[in-house]
């Protein structure tokens, strides 16, 4: 293996399209990608050991941590093919999760070819089924793969068999490569250069590269990843993206390898990065297709979409004080992740905040676990939502993404967002798995074995089902075995109503939910139980009520309080009392007022926290 | 007093007060008192959070032989601090620990000391704390004899096995007879205290021990709810799941029984936790404590008020003795109460007298909160401008108060 990078190697902006070939690498999460690409790394020669890391390409700690890679990074390796001529391949990162589909699909159209890395001891995922499906859609070339056949579990005659009926090939085309040992590497790198078609693009057309990636740097504001498709960009010309009509400067453009090298350019067919000083990735949005200013393109590349935020949530700090810090820190994450949108809510029960828009959950839980690790906030966030489009009998529409802003009057249809839903299983799962979708309103689409012992289920899935513990129930009745995948399809009309929680007759904002209809009374049950529990007693009866408008279906009742006096109070327990008061005076303020009902803030929080919010069964 | 004093700021070496607390106090027309602290028991109780010591604890270091003239150094040493004032005093409460653990005469002894130092006012009234099982009518009539004129007696409970649970050593009927005891001895006014919500304790076991007090006829009752106080044994049992918590449900019907009971037999409430036959039978010493009155708090661990200046003596009796014997103040700590302190305080307290609040006191806020509070049954007008806990009130006494600090 050659340890130190070959010489004569092709310079970006003047290398042959011939000699390029594009790839990236599907993979679920831990099925040993970055492993694989760390390998990639040295055996090419671009990363000395000295330099090396685990995890190389994964910038941020939290993808480090998590083992998963949420930005996708490009880099240029050189290799020497086996008839002694230097190509150059660009591997391409891509998204490993269910919430980034459409920035997979933007790698993917920025590919040729497709690496389908599948563990050895466990088998093909549906994540990845997902992401093969995708890469095929593209008319990428496939090269199967299985890693980590050095692990003593690892079944390679087994899995090759499911990936060769997966993808129609031979098993005896699947590769075998282990990454932590670098076992198969060299050869892997060898059937990428004589697999993967090198790019067609016109040399002479004007320029038109599609952006697969941006991300925020907080020394050179937004690096912009791009694949040229015709034409070439050069250094310091100006530019324009053709979704906006904005135009930049290019103040950087280079090739990543797997450091930022600068270059003159970037010709047809390359990969690279740009910097145009622009401070937000909304300036320079994935699937955006960039030209000249100047002789420019007139038509952009297909595909591009803006992101669309499908869950909602109310984030809020636990200390209200913190609500500055919380809208700053949002500030600060849009401009690395332009899927983000909030704006500013406000609870009765949980205070000031912001209703954020996610493209699912993970991002959902990235948002949040960085608010709370970078920023240093303490946060509570209400049970997630999805749009909902309610129509009046009048005919007026209404977007709902807060079940609190669910109109009241005389509702004709609720239309609710729906998902294709992919679960990979071994079929002993198959009673369960279809048991637990139908309890969440899932209708089967589809089954197919994907070997003796593997089964493929299709599912139309309402999304506000799977939002909640869905991922969770399913691994947890298949013991961890069963993977899912999911993209939305559209909407359907549901019989759906909003259940209200009420204390003493007012409505609490943050229990609002909107459930189906068979739903409505076992949510109600569990949330005014629940609250029983949580809410202190206070001097006079609290009823709490779930109703569906203005019938109760739900009720439970806090009894009062009968005793609050401390019966001894001697001289030397004076101080005391005074300074217990003062304390319960502080407590006091930090209560929430539901009409005269006291609740503290943690009960609230709570009830929003416990693993589940009830209604879901 | 409580186990844990609070915070406070330091105390001179010698003890002495800001000039603006012995100005208060030199001018004040209200009531002067004394406390005496005896830190004696025979035993500790399961439930007992007191500043207290058995011989056991104190293993020789500070003996009850020599309390009586620590105590009398304290009084004098009161006498030099609050300067040659004409404020004789109206009250003397002796309490514990167990005060009749020491030989009456001892008792007497310092009582003597405070007559001496700064002369008993006209109908003074001079009450000791009791046990059932440590007095004989000689003992009451050295007492007596000596300038005592009230008694109380720590009866807690009729029943044998609420008193096993409370570690008391008693026998059931033992603190009838020493009411009984106390009138023939000449003693004037006589106070039985109880506790209810014991564990174990049944609503007819408390309904036998309202009868066994009130077939023996005291002049004046205090009832308190049992309080689980943490690093009692008895909260240790309760921790370990061997004794249930007192329901506070449990403990409002019991109040309202006690309640109940007494005023049907003519006692009737002038604090949340004491009822008596008459204003006359009342303790106007803890009357003293709950108007901000001054007293002086005399003995380890005990609590002082003069002048808006608290402070409280070090708790351990060794370390008391030592401090009177190098002629140093006993105090520990103190602190100087505000204006806004001392309005809070007056509602806190004043707020659990039959007699009630005036509404002068409340900030507007408070008012408002008083007019809802009046308006859920849980004050009372009363003339004057006035309000006053009602019976379902005294039960919310705190809630109420924290309503009416705005």
């Amino acid at each position: 293996m050659p340890a130190t990078p070959p010489v004569n190697v092709p310079e970006p902006s003047r290398t042959d399209p011939a000699l390029i070939r594009n790839f990236c690498i599907i993979a679920h999460i831990d099925h040993g990608k970055s492993t694989l690409a760390d390998r990639m790394l040295q055996i090419t020669g671009v990363v000395d050991a000295r330099q090396m890391r685990a995890q190389y390409l994964d910038r941020m700690d939290i993808e480090r941590e998590r083992g998963i890679t949420i930005k996708s990074q490009a880099v240029r390796l050189p290799w020497t093919a086996p008839d002694g001529q230097i190509h150059i391949l660009n591997m391409i990162d891509t998204p490993g999760h269910v919430d980034f589909t459409y920035e997979v699909s933007r790698s993917l159209a920025a590919c040729e070819g497709a690496i389908l890395l599948v563990d050895a001891a466990q088998g093909i995922e549906a994540q990845t089924l997902a992401n093969l499906y995708l890469a095929l859609e593209n008319d990428l070339q496939i090269i199967p793969v299985l890693n980590k056949i050095d692990l003593p579990a690892a079944q390679p005659e087994k899995y090759a068999a499911e990936l060769a009926h997966i993808i129609g090939c031979d098993p005896e085309d699947v590769l075998r490569v282990s990454g932590k040992t670098g076992v198969g590497v060299p050869e892997l790198l060898d059937e990428c250069v004589r697999l993967v078609p090198p790019p067609i693009g016109v040399k002479d057309a004007p320029a038109r590269a599609m952006i697969f990636d941006s991300v925020y740097d907080s020394y050179r504001g937004v690096v912009t990843y791009v694949r040229v498709i015709d034409g070439d960009l050069k250094k310091r010309e100006r530019i324009q993206m053709m979704s906006t009509g904005v135009t930049h400067e290019l103040l950087e453009i280079g090739v990543i390898s797997p450091e930022p090298k600068p270059s003159d350019g970037l010709s047809v067919g390359e990969v690279g990065y740009i910097i145009t000083g622009v401070k937000d990735v909304r300036q320079s949005r994935v699937g955006d297709t960039i030209t000249s200013l100047h002789h420019g393109a007139t038509e952009a590349l297909g595909g591009y979409k803006d992101p669309k935020p499908m869950v909602f949530s109310g984030l809020y700090p636990l200390d209200g004080s913190d609500y500055p810090e919380l809208r700053d820190a949002l500030d600060k994450l849009q401009l690395n992740d332009a899927a983000l949108v909030y704006e500013p809510e406000t609870s009765v029960a949980l205070g000031f905040g912001f209703r954020c828009g996610f493209l699912g959950l993970l991002h959902l839980e990235i948002v949040r676990e960085r608010l709370e690790r970078e920023f240093n906030l303490e946060l509570i966030s209400t049970a997630p939502s999805v749009v909902y489009r309610v129509v009046m009998e009048d005919g007026t529409e209404h977007t709902v993404t807060n079940p609190s802003e669910f109109p009241g009057g005389k509702v004709a249809e609720v239309h609710e967002p729906v998902v294709r839903a992919t679960i990979l299983a071994p079929s002993e799962y198959i009673g369960t798995i279809m048991d637990l979708c139908q309890t969440r309103r899932g209708v089967q689409i589809g089954m197919d074995y994907l070997s003796e012992d593997r089964v493929e289920l299709r599912y139309t899935l309402p999304l506000a089902e799977i939002v909640f513990d869905f991922f969770d129930a399913l691994k947890s009745k298949t013991r961890g075995y069963a993977s899912l995948d999911y993209e939305t399809t559209g909407e359907q009309e549901s019989a759906l109503v909003k259940v209200d929680i009420l204390l003493q007759g007012e409505a609490v904002d943050a229990f609002s939910a909107i459930v189906h209809k068979d739903k409505a009374y076992n949510y109600g049950v569990e949330m005014t139980k629940k609250l029983r529990e949580l809410i202190p007693r206070q001097q006079f009866e609290v009823p709490i009520q779930a109703a569906v408008g203005a019938r109760v279906i739900a009720r439970e009742n806090i009894r009062a309080i009968r005793k609050d006096v401390l019966a001894k109070c001697y001289g030397g327990d004076i101080s005391r009392k005074r300074k217990l008061l003062e304390k319960q005076k502080e407590g006091k303020k930090r209560m929430k007022m539901v009409g005269r009902v006291e609740v503290p803030q943690e009960a609230f929080i709570a009830a929003l926290s416990t693993d589940d919010s009830g209604g879901k069964k | 007093m409580p186990s844990a004093p609070p915070d406070g700021l330091p105390v001179p070496e010698d003890g002495s007060l800001p000039a603006s607390a012995l100005a208060e106090f030199a001018g004040a027309s209200r009531p002067f008192g004394f406390y005496v602290h005896v830190p004696y028991c025979a035993s500790r109780c399961g439930y007992c959070d007191f500043n207290t010591y058995t011989a056991t604890e104190l293993g020789g270091s500070a003996s009850q032989g020599s309390y009586a003239d620590d105590a009398i150094a304290e009084i004098r040493l009161a006498r030099r601090l609050l300067g040659e004032v004409d404020r004789p005093v109206e009250t003397v409460f002796f309490g514990g620990g167990t005060p009749t653990l020491l030989p009456a005469a001892d008792l007497a002894r310092i009582l003597g000391a405070i007559r001496d130092e700064f002369g008993l006012a006209a109908g003074a009234e001079v009450t000791t704390e009791a046990n059932p099982e440590s007095v004989d009518p000689a003992y009451l009539d050295t007492l007596l004899a000596g300038g005592f004129n009230r008694l109380s007696f720590g009866m807690q409970s009729a029943r044998r096995h609420v008193l096993q649970i409370l570690d008391r050593r008693h026998t059931p009927g033992r603190p009838e007879q020493c009411v009984a005891d106390a009138r023939a001895a000449g003693f004037e006014h006589v106070n039985l205290d109880l506790i209810y919500g014991t564990p174990g304790e049944s609503d007819e076991d408390w309904r036998a021990s309202l009868d066994a007090v009130l077939g023996a006829r005291p002049d004046h009752v205090s009832a308190y709810a049992l309080i689980v106080e943490d690093g009692t044994r008895l909260a240790g049992r309760v921790r370990r799941g061997e004794l249930p918590m007192p329901d506070d449900d449990v403990l409002a019907d019991r109040y309202l029984m006690a309640d109940e009971a007494f005023t049907a037999a003519g006692l009737g409430w002038y604090e949340v936790s004491n009822w008596a036959t008459d204003v006359a039978a009342r303790c106007r010493h803890n009357e003293l404590y709950w108007t901000g009155a001054d007293w002086w708090g005399a003995g380890p661990g005990a609590h002082s008020h003069v002048g808006g200046v608290r402070w409280w003596n070090v708790r351990h009796p060794a370390a008391y003795a030592q401090r009177l014997a190098g002629d140093t103040s006993p105090a520990q700590a103190r602190e100087v109460l505000t204006a806004e302190d001392r309005r809070v305080e007056r509602i806190l307290l004043e707020l659990r007298l039959s007699d009630g609040v005036p509404r002068s006191l409340l900030t507007e806020v408070g008012r408002k909160a008083a007019d809802r509070a009046v308006v859920d049954g849980l004050l009372l007008p009363l003339a004057g401008d006035r309000v006053v806990l009602t019976l379902r009130g005294r039960l919310l006494a705190d809630a109420v108060v924290r309503d009416l600090v705005d």
